[in-house]
């Protein structure tokens, strides 16, 4: 079988098995920020985990360590800029953003080789057993948490305010959120690629939006989606020598479009 | 025995004070309607109260934790918001209270009866005209069977006949369960049967009255 030779390739394998995690990560948070309507904040963070990758280059330490911080920085930024302009809160977003794509711009002239431009695209197919390792471990604790956070992360995307009333610590669980969107931003930055985990958070979520009622249909629809993209975008790339990022976002935004044009009803 | 205590009560948002030197005692089920013009600070007593904002002067005491509140609003909803209407008024049931799946439906399901909104328990929140949200909001609000109710304008967007059966179930939640209710409403008649007293905002500062001074008042002016 021609389908099956995917599989004995240790490096498609391994490949595999990180998709599997980024599908199921990338659209639990991403479901959240949608409906925050922050749905700009994975760019914010994505590029300034690019920042931080380029001076993990520059300075010579792990560049994905540097991502994760950067990406860190950026989520506590932005958490407090929404606070101060809770009605602008794209604001806060675009400063964020700007502010990543200077540092990375900047960063990225002065280090070494093409380490850089990896990280742009990421290169899943090149990922060690013991990257691999860390991934699967890291999207378990990420699922973990998000699960455990269920319902009061669902009670503040509907209502923020509410939420405070009910006694829920809003400040506190923002916060574990951040931080969980920054290890998904560091994770894709090796895998998927920077410029592209932010178009992973949003468009399973937007096309589960159109097919979903309810808020846990449209989260299992989502990460159906995303398994369906990140697979079918791998699958593709490995016959077609595409770059796995780009394809699976592709793939996505084909399904989207597809579905707007033929509106299933609710 | 009173659940509420406001003493000397200032605040500020920014320069302007809004409330100045408020005091006064809300007792165990009591039924306190609130009132007044536009921007006289009706809302921000009751944020005071739920302390989702801290008192500038003085102190806004509240004694039970067990408290319900719907915000003011007409109807800001995403109509993409994906979740169901039961899913919404789940989200008023405390963690705490740790009940199973099935009794859980059941709660969720008596709140919506209560606000005749059951046979949409499954459609998407977004999809539901204005009056049906706040209906659904309200649910969530009274699923918990709180000891304190606090609701700002929640008949708003309803026709009569729903808001006037809003305020009798509100009523009978009061006589019935003991609940304590402050209420903020631009339609005093409408529950000027169920409630105990009248906060009245004034451009002076807040007037106390029962509801006979409150008919009086306005026979006054007429
Ligand atoms: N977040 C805020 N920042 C600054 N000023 C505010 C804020 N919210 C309200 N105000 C001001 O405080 C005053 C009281 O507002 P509040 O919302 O309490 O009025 P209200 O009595 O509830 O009015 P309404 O009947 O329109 O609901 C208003 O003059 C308003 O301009
Ligand atoms: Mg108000």
């Amino acid at each position: 079988m021609l389908f099956l030779e995917l599989f004995s390739f240790e490096f498609m394998r391994r490949a595999l098995l990180a998709a599997l995690c980024i599908s199921i990560i990338t659209p639990m948070i991403g479901q959240v920020i949608v409906l925050k309507r922050m749905s700009t904040v994975g760019d914010a963070l994505s590029h300034t985990g690019l920042a931080g990758v380029a001076i993990g280059l520059v300075l010579g330490f792990n560049p994905i360590i540097g991502a994760f911080a950067a990406a860190i920085c950026a989520g506590l930024a932005l958490e407090l800029i929404r606070r101060r302009f809770s009605w602008y809160a794209e604001l806060s977003v675009s400063i964020t953003l700007s502010l990543g794509v200077g540092l990375a711009a900047v960063f990225s002239g002065m280090a070494p080789g093409a380490g850089f431009y990896n990280f742009l695209f990421g290169s899943i197919v090149a990922i060690s057993n013991g990257e691999l390792f860390s991934i699967a471990m890291l999207s378990i604790i990420v699922v973990g948490i998000t699960i455990f956070l269920y319902r009061p992360l669902l009670h503040i995307a509907f209502d923020e305010e509410s939420a405070v009333s009910a006694g829920i610590p809003v400040n506190t669980i923002n916060l574990i959120f951040t931080i969980l969107t920054a290890v998904a931003v560091a994770i894709s930055a090796r895998t998927v690629g920077a410029l592209i985990i932010s178009s992973l958070m949003v468009i399973p979520v937007a096309c589960a939006m159109q097919i979903s009622r309810g808020y846990k249909e449209n989260l299992i629809y989502s990460i159906m989606f995303a398994f369906l993209f990140t697979m079918a975008g791998l699958i593709l790339s490995f016959y077609f020598n595409l770059r796995p990022g780009g394809a699976i976002v592709l793939i996505g935004i084909a399904v989207l479009v597809l579905l707007i044009i033929v509106r299933p009803r609710r | 025995m009173e659940i509420i205590t406001v003493k000397s009560l200032y605040f500020q948002y920014e320069k302007e004070p809004i409330l100045k030197n408020v005091s006064f005692d809300v007792k165990k089920g009591e039924f306190i309607c609130v009132a007044g013009i536009n921007g006289s600070g009706k809302s921000t007593l009751l944020k005071l109260l739920l302390r989702l904002l801290k008192p500038t002067l003085g102190c806004a005491d509240v004694l039970t934790n067990n408290v319900a509140y719907l915000a003011q609003r007409a109807s800001a909803f995403n109509p993409d918001f994906p979740a169901t209407v039961a899913e919404i008024v789940s989200l008023g049931i405390p963690i705490k209270m740790n009940i199973g799946l099935r009794e859980q439906r059941k709660t969720v399901d008596n709140a919506l009866k209560q606000m005749d909104m059951l046979d949409y328990r499954n459609q998407s929140i977004g999809r539901l005209s204005g009056g049906q949200q706040q209906r659904v909001l309200l649910a969530k609000a009274l699923v918990k069977k709180p000891d304190l109710i606090i609701l700002d304008e929640p008949t708003v967007g309803m026709d009569n006949g729903a808001a006037t059966q809003i305020c009798c179930l509100l009523g009978k939640l009061n006589k019935k369960e003991n609940a304590t209710l402050i209420m903020v409403t631009h339609d005093v008649p409408l529950i000027l049967n169920h409630a105990d007293r009248i906060l009245q905002f004034e451009k002076g500062g807040i007037k106390l009255s029962s509801p006979k001074d409150f008919y009086q008042n306005i026979a006054l002016h007429d």
